[in-house]
C-alpha cells in the first residue's frame, strides 16, 4: 500500500483548466480572424502569425530573464497575440506589430506580475500605443477584397466606416464586416457569434457586453445618431465581447461588470461624438481597466448574513 | 428570493440502492473520547474491566461534551492516547470483544416526561449530529432562544454518500417518529423536511408519509451544492438569514440531520444509545461499494477490506464526503460517530497551482456570496482589515471555490489560514 496523502479539503476536482479558458477564447475568435482573412486576405493570417510568436516568444523570454516559472503552456500569450492582430490594418508593417507584441507582453502584461497581475488590457494598450506612434500606419485601411486586384500594401487606402460621411456602407455590409477598418473588427457576425459561444460556454458573462453595447446605442439615438450603425460600425463588437470580459483588467461582480460596460459605452459615445479621434472603444477600456480596482470596492457582492462593520 | 451560488457535481451517488448491510462483529475495536464536536470525555474503564454492550465507558463533567458507550461486549485491553483527523487529541479506549455481545443493564427505555428530563435523556443517548459535524445532540434541543421550526436536513449534497438515503428509504418510520417526539417536547409549530432534488423516491415516500399532516412540509432543493450547509438549508427552506454571529436558533429554527432524528426515535424506544452507525464505503479503489451498519470503533481497514478495496492504488482515504471530509493519515483509524462516508481513491490532483487569472468563477460557485479571489489577494499580503470587510470569518470551508478553480487555487483553505489572523473579540 502507497503512503497515504494527506490534504485539506475538497479533495474532488474540477476539470477546468486555465488552457483550457485560453483555448476556448481562442476557438471563439477564430471566426473573426476567418472573416478578416475573406475580406482582407492572406497577409491577415501572416500578420496574425507574426503577433503570436512574437507574444510567445517575449512570454518565455521574459519568464526567463524574470527567473519565473515558465507560462508559455497556459495559452494566455496566444489569447493576447490573436487579438492584437484583430486590433492592427491589415497592412501594418510587421515589425510594427512586433512592437505591439513587446507592448502588450513585457511592458503591459509580464513587468506587472504576468498573467492576471496587470491592470491594463495588453492587446487594447499595445493598440493605442501603436496609434498614437505610428498614426498613418495605423489607419492605412484598404477596401475589402483589394487583396484580389494586386498587393495589398499599395491598395487604395479606405477610411473606417465611422469617418465616412457619404456612400455609407450598408447595414448589411456592416454586419457582414465588409467594410474597412482592423481585420478583425469588420465582421460584427463573427465577432458576435464568438461571444455567445464564450457565453453558452459560460467562459465570460454577458453583463458588460450588453451594457456597453446597449447604451452606446441609447446615447447614440438621443444624440441623433443612427444606434445601430455606431454599434456595428468601428471596433465596438470586438472591443466589447473580447477585451471588456477580460477578466484580469475588469471587475469580477456582475454588477461591476455592468458598471463596466456602461462605463466602457458612455466614453466611446462621448470620443465618437465629442472627440477628434474617429474611434474611441480603445481609450475608453483603457480608462475603465484604469477604474476598475475601484468599481470592484464599491461593487462587492453582498455575504448572505453578513452585517455591516460599526463605525467607530 | 435570491438563488444562492452553487457547484453542479457529479453525484456518483453508486450505493443510493444498497441495502445496508451489518459488518461482522470485528475482534477488537478502538473508541476515542471524543467524536463530536466539544470537550473528551474521560475514560471510566480500566484496562481488564469487562464492558457490555451499551455500557457507558466515557463521561466528563464539561458542559460541551457527549458521552461515550461501548457497541460490544468484552475485555478492555489497552488505554491508549488518540489523535484524530483534526489534530485533536483524546483518550481511547481498546476493547476485544468476546463475541456474546451481552447487552448492559444500563441499557433501559428513558423516560422523558417533560423536556428537562428529555434533554437530560438525549445527552446520555451519546448522540451528536451524524452528518458529519458532530454538535451535541442535546445542546442543539435546548436553545435558550424561542424555536418554532424544525428543519431536518436530508440534502446529502456531497458526491458518493448515501448513508441517509438508506436511513429514510429503510427506516422512514423511525424519521417520522423521531420528528414527532423532538416536535412534541420542543413545542415546536412547523417542520421542513429538506431533501435535495436528486433523491425523488425519498422525496415521494415523505410527501405521501407526511400528507396528513400540514405542518411537515417535504421541501423539495435544488441539485446544487452544499444544499446541506446549515445556512443554505434553512434559507431555501425557510428563507430566514442567520447573520453574522447568530446561531440557528436566533431565527427560530434548529437543523437536524435526518440520521440523528431516526437514532433518536429508536433510542426512545429501545433505550440503546449511540454505539453504531451506518456508513458509505465507496471511492474508485473501492472494488464492491457498500453501506454498512457497524459498531462504532471498527477499523477504517476491516472496512475497506470487507468492501474489496484495492490497497495498491489507494492514494488517498478520505472520512466523510471529497468536498468536506478529512483526509485519513491512517487506515487503521477506527469508524466514529461521525463517519458518513469513508472513501478510498486513487487519483490524485497533482497539478501545481498557477497566477490567479480573476475568472470570478470562486465568487459564482460561493453559496453565501464571499469572494475568494480577493481573499486570496488580502491573505497574501495579511491586510486584517481588508479579511474582515470581505467577511472571510462566515466561510464554512464548502470547498466550492477551490474545486472550481481553474488555476487550481487552494481558496478554501485559504480562507481557513485567513480567518486565523482576524483577531476575535
Amino acid at each position: 500500500m502507497n503512503r497515504l496523502i494527506v490534504s485539506p479539503s475538497p479533495h474532488d476536482e474540477n476539470c477546468i483548466k486555465t488552457s483550457h479558458i485560453m483555448l476556448n477564447v481562442i476557438i471563439a475568435l477564430i471566426p473573426a480572424l476567418a472573416a478578416g482573412t475573406y475580406f482582407f486576405g492572406l497577409r491577415s493570417l501572416s500578420l496574425t502569425a507574426v503577433t503570436i510568436i512574437s507574444c510567445v516568444v517575449f512570454e518565455y523570454l521574459c519568464r526567463r530573464l524574470m527567473k519565473r516559472t515558465n507560462t508559455v503552456g497556459d495559452l494566455s500569450a496566444v489569447v493576447t497575440g490573436l487579438i492584437l492582430s484583430l486590433n492592427l490594418p491589415v497592412t501594418l508593417p510587421y515589425w510594427m506589430a512586433v512592437i505591439g507584441a513587446f507592448v502588450a507582453i513585457v511592458v503591459v502584461k509580464q513587468l506587472f506580475g504576468g498573467l492576471g497581475q496587470n491592470f491594463a488590457n495588453p492587446a487594447i494598450t499595445a493598440r493605442i500605443v501603436l496609434m498614437v506612434s505610428f498614426p498613418s500606419a495605423m489607419t492605412n485601411w484598404v477596401e475589402p477584397f483589394a487583396y484580389r486586384d494586386g498587393s495589398v500594401v499599395d491598395a487604395v487606402s479606405s477610411a473606417t466606416p465611422l469617418k465616412l460621411t457619404d456612400d455609407l456602407p450598408s447595414y448589411m455590409d456592416l454586419f457582414l464586416g465588409k467594410t474597412g477598418g482592423c481585420l478583425g473588427e469588420t465582421c460584427a457576425l463573427a465577432l458576435l457569434a464568438g461571444g455567445l459561444y464564450l457565453a453558452f460556454t459560460k467562459t465570460i458573462s454577458l453583463a458588460a457586453p450588453v451594457s456597453f453595447i446597449g447604451i452606446l446605442a441609447l446615447l447614440s439615438f438621443i444624440a441623433g445618431e443612427d444606434p445601430l450603425y455606431q454599434i456595428l460600425a468601428g471596433g465596438v463588437f470586438l472591443g466589447a465581447f473580447f477585451m471588456a470580459t477580460d477578466y484580469a483588467t475588469t471587475p469580477i461582480s456582475t454588477k461591476g461588470k455592468i458598471v463596466f460596460g456602461l462605463g466602457c459605452g458612455i466614453i466611446t459615445f462621448v470620443i465618437r461624438h465629442f472627440g477628434s479621434y474617429p474611434e474611441g472603444v480603445s481609450f475608453s477600456i483603457l480608462l475603465m481597466n484604469v477604474l476598475t480596482p475601484y468599481i470592484e470596492q464599491l461593487t462587492r457582492n453582498k455575504v448572505l448574513g453578513a452585517k455591516e462593520a460599526e463605525n467607530k | 428570493m435570491k438563488k444562492l451560488g452553487g457547484l453542479k457535481l457529479n453525484h456518483r451517488k453508486n450505493t443510493e440502492n444498497s441495502v445496508t448491510v451489518e459488518f461482522p462483529l470485528p475482534k477488537k475495536v478502538r473508541i476515542p473520547m471524543l467524536m463530536n464536536m466539544g470537550a473528551p470525555c474521560e475514560p471510566l474503564v480500566k484496562v481488564g474491566d469487562e464492558v457490555k454492550v451499551g455500557q457507558k465507558i466515557g463521561d466528563t463533567e464539561a458542559g460541551f461534551s457527549v458521552p461515550v458507550h461501548s457497541g460490544v461486549s468484552g475485555k478492555v485491553t489497552a488505554l491508549t492516547d488518540y489523535t484524530n483527523a483534526m489534530g485533536k487529541t483524546c483518550k481511547e479506549v481498546e476493547i476485544e470483544t468476546d463475541g456474546l455481545q451481552t447487552v448492559s443493564d444500563e441499557v433501559k427505555v428513558p423516560v422523558a416526561e417533560d423536556k428537562e428530563s428529555f434533554i437530560k435523556a438525549v445527552r446520555e443517548s451519546g448522540s451528536c449530529g451524524l452528518g458529519g459535524a458532530g454538535f451535541p445532540t442535546h445542546i442543539k434541543l435546548n436553545p435558550k432562544q424561542k424555536v418554532d421550526t424544525l428543519i431536518i436536513n436530508a440534502a446529502e449534497c456531497e458526491p458518493y454518500i448515501t448513508a441517509d438515503y438508506r436511513e429514510m428509504i429503510e427506516c422512514p418510520d423511525d424519521v417520522i417518529g423521531g420528528i414527532e417526539l423532538i416536535r412534541s417536547k420542543l413545542g415546536i409549530s412547523q417542520v421542513k423536511l429538506g431533501i435535495e432534488k436528486n433523491k425523488p423516491e425519498a422525496i415521494k415516500n415523505f410527501t405521501k408519509l407526511t400528507e396528513s399532516d400540514s405542518s411537515v412540509e417535504v421541501v423539495t432543493l435544488p441539485s446544487s451544492y452544499p444544499q446541506g450547509a446549515e445556512k443554505v438549508i434553512i434559507y431555501n427552506t425557510t428563507g430566514r438569514i442567520v447573520k453574522e454571529g447568530e446561531l440557528p436558533a436566533d431565527e427560530g429554527v434548529i437543523v437536524m440531520n435526518v440520521s440523528t432524528v431516526g437514532f433518536l426515535y429508536r433510542y426512545f424506544q429501545t433505550g440503546m444509545p449511540l454505539v453504531t452507525r451506518r456508513l458509505t464505503v465507496d471511492g474508485n479503489a473501492v472494488g464492491e461499494p457498500k453501506n454498512i451498519r457497524t459498531v462504532i470503533g471498527t477499523s477504517f481497514r476491516e472496512l475497506l477490506e470487507y468492501c474489496k478495496t484495492d490497497f495498491d492504488s489507494v492514494k488517498k482515504v478520505i472520512g466523510g464526503g471529497p468536498m468536506m471530509g478529512m483526509s485519513i493519515p491512517d487506515i487503521d483509524m477506527p469508524v466514529v460517530k461521525t463517519s458518513n462516508a469513508l472513501l478510498a481513491v486513487k487519483s490524485y490532483d497533482e497539478r501545481k497551482t498557477s497566477a490567479c487569472i480573476r475568472c470570478g468563477r470562486c465568487v459564482r460557485v460561493c453559496p453565501i456570496g464571499l469572494m475568494p479571489a480577493e481573499i486570496d489577494r488580502a491573505y497574501k499580503i495579511k491586510d486584517i482589515d481588508e479579511l474582515k470587510k470581505l467577511k472571510v470569518t462566515l466561510c464554512m470551508n464548502c470547498g466550492s471555490c477551490t474545486y472550481i478553480c481553474p488555476a487550481n487555487r487552494k481558496l478554501a483553505e485559504t480562507n481557513q489560514l485567513a480567518k486565523v489572523l482576524i483577531p476575535r473579540n
